[in-house]
């Protein structure tokens, strides 16, 4: 609850911490691959590639539903700038959600690799062969990966002093799942 | 509890010593979330065999040569086509395997990371091969002239790479270095005993090309073997014949294949040897015995050459993994290490497209048939 005592639908809530867990994911798998030469690389490919995918299809399922269902107000007492920060941050996430999948995709389809998610299901190429264009679209996949992993930290790190300090209600109003209380 | 309610389960916000306490909690989350992603990107263990190092491995070796690939740097493209005669469908469902023709898009190259080394008898050579068929998922396969790799692990080839590293003062690697690998790494000393026994053909046309690593075949059944296979040349076998010492051209194996194509279509049987289930699978120094059973499942057929300065292979990366349904990877460690280094290979030769020099074999020198 914030200091309505409102909080995000339940399917809002769902949403949100299972694609925290896939995009948190997504960037430890992401950024081991990239280093790896081990065993282990085919395996952390094959994850991360549907993986992917599937945040593209959830973060646009939750972009549609956060339009239907508009997120509770921020509390009042929030200062400016903090109400800015949020909003801006939350801008940002949204945005990579869908740009760091499109780019995979788009990097992919420019080297030319196949887009295997897997087995024989594969996308079509989005882009022709370009390998100067691949390379650009493969260093901007690593360089938002590591702006994702930082505007994460800082949405945790917020998110942890709403609860633990502020205890505004905005860290409830994601993260309670206990019958609402009374006012 | 009522009489006493617990400061921190209300509303209001904290302050004084409690903040701070509950502050510095929240900065140690977000310390250790930061220092695992630290960790698993490598930064923490500067000991990790990584993509990084790897790169660093051949640019020492082999000096940096922007555009160009890390390994099997002198090449020439080819094209042709694929005439599956149907016989590999009972053991994989890969579309490339129904009867019919498939393009091709090809590389030749030598091992090492010198895009203008000399030709030499020895060194090894390599056929890349790119199958796209019209319908279905491409295959993109690596294989060279010997008949098992000379390491079985990602760590052995770094170490490998490192010990044969110039030295500076001579020119040539340090004998005691690769001595010292050797004796860490005796199925490289194995391996390199059934290298040396190879018979060495007098070029790229008379040589069969090996895919050391093993996959498994899976036919639509879902029954799945292991395999390696092959390209074995229709051209006839002549032993080499450069004498040791000698110096024929820089370029003399790359403009024979280049005439060779010039005067008639090169093809080689594309042959897979099925393994029995005591062949090792995960290790390419060992070869599987003589007498495994061998599936015959085509022509590859190579019609023309190009100059990678303007042919269709040089932006393409032969990715042992890409795959298509049919042929699945083997535990073979190799393959996600070669898939790994030969990515971030292209990945880095991609971004200095425009700084790269012409390839040793020029576009003129194929126009002219392999004369210069």
């Amino acid at each position: 609850m914030n200091s309505h005592g409102q909080r995000f639908s339940v399917f809002s809530r769902w949403l949100h911490w299972l694609m925290a867990v896939m995009v948190l994911g997504m960037l430890f798998l992401g950024i081991g691959m990239a280093a790896s030469v081990s065993e282990r690389y085919r395996l952390l490919v094959a994850i991360h590639r549907p993986l992917g995918v599937a945040i593209l299809v959830l973060v646009a399922i939750r972009l549609v539903n956060r339009l239907l269902h508009p997120p509770p107000p921020l509390p009042d007492s929030l200062p400016r700038v903090q109400r800015v920060a949020a909003t801006a941050s939350h801008g940002v996430l949204y945005a990579l959600m869908f740009i760091m999948p499109l780019l995979g995709w788009a990097m992919l389809s420019a080297a030319p690799y196949p887009v295997v998610i897997f087995g024989s299901v594969q996308l079509p190429p989005i882009l022709p062969q370009d390998p100067v264009l691949y390379a650009l679209l493969r260093k901007l996949h690593t360089d938002f990966a590591y702006l994702l992993f930082g505007v994460f930290l800082a949405h945790l790190g917020a998110a942890l002093l709403h609860g633990l300090i502020r205890r505004d209600g905005v860290f409830e109003s994601m993260a309670s799942w206990g019958r609402r209380p009374r006012e | 509890m009522e009489k006493h309610p617990d400061p921190t389960a209300n509303g209001a916000p904290l302050t004084g010593v409690r903040a701070v306490t509950r502050l510095a909690a929240i900065g140690a989350v977000l310390l250790v979330v930061a220092v695992a992603f630290a960790y698993t990107a490598g930064w923490l263990s500067p000991h990790r065999l990584t993509q990084a190092k790897m790169m660093g491995a051949f640019d020492a070796v082999s000096g940096t040569h922007p555009g160009f690939r890390r390994n099997h740097a002198k090449g020439l493209c080819v094209t042709g086509w694929f005439d599956s005669n149907g016989n590999a469908v009972e053991w994989s469902k890969a579309a490339i395997f129904a009867a019919g023709r498939v393009p091709l898009i090809g590389r030749f190259a030598l091992a090492g990371g010198m895009p203008a080394q000399e030709d030499k008898p020895a060194t090894v050579r390599s056929m890349a091969l790119r199958f796209v068929p019209s319908r279905g998922q491409e295959w993109r396969t690596g294989m060279n002239n010997i008949p098992v790799f000379p390491v079985n692990s990602a760590e052995g080839f770094y170490e490998q790479l490192l010990a044969s590293k110039p030295d500076p003062a001579t020119g040539k690697p340090n004998p005691a270095a690769m001595q010292e690998f050797l004796v860490r790494h005796p199925e490289t000393v194995r391996a390199l005993a059934v290298i040396k026994n190879r018979r060495v053909s007098s070029g790229f046309a008379d040589s069969t090309f090996n895919s050391l690593d093993a996959f498994r075949l899976v036919n639509a059944a879902g029954d799945s073997v292991a395999v390696r296979w092959a390209t074995i040349p229709l051209q006839e076998f002549a032993a080499d014949t450069i004498a040791e010492g000698a110096h024929p051209d820089d370029n003399y194996l790359f403009d024979d294949l280049i005439a060779r194509i010039h005067r008639q279509p090169l093809r080689w049987r594309l042959v897979f040897t099925i393994g029995e289930a005591e062949d090792p699978t995960n290790d390419a120094t060992v070869p599987w015995p003589e007498n495994r059973r061998n599936i015959d499942a085509g022509l590859v057929s190579i019609e023309h050459a190009f100059s990678e300065d303007d042919g269709p292979c040089a932006d393409i990366n032969y990715d042992p993994l890409v795959l298509p349904a049919g042929i699945d990877p083997s535990d073979d460690p190799l393959l996600s290490a070669r898939s790994a280094t030969y990515a971030r290979s292209f990945t880095l030769r991609a971004a200095e497209k425009r700084k790269k020099l012409s390839a040793a074999v020029t576009i003129q020198e194929v126009r002219a048939g392999g004369t210069r």
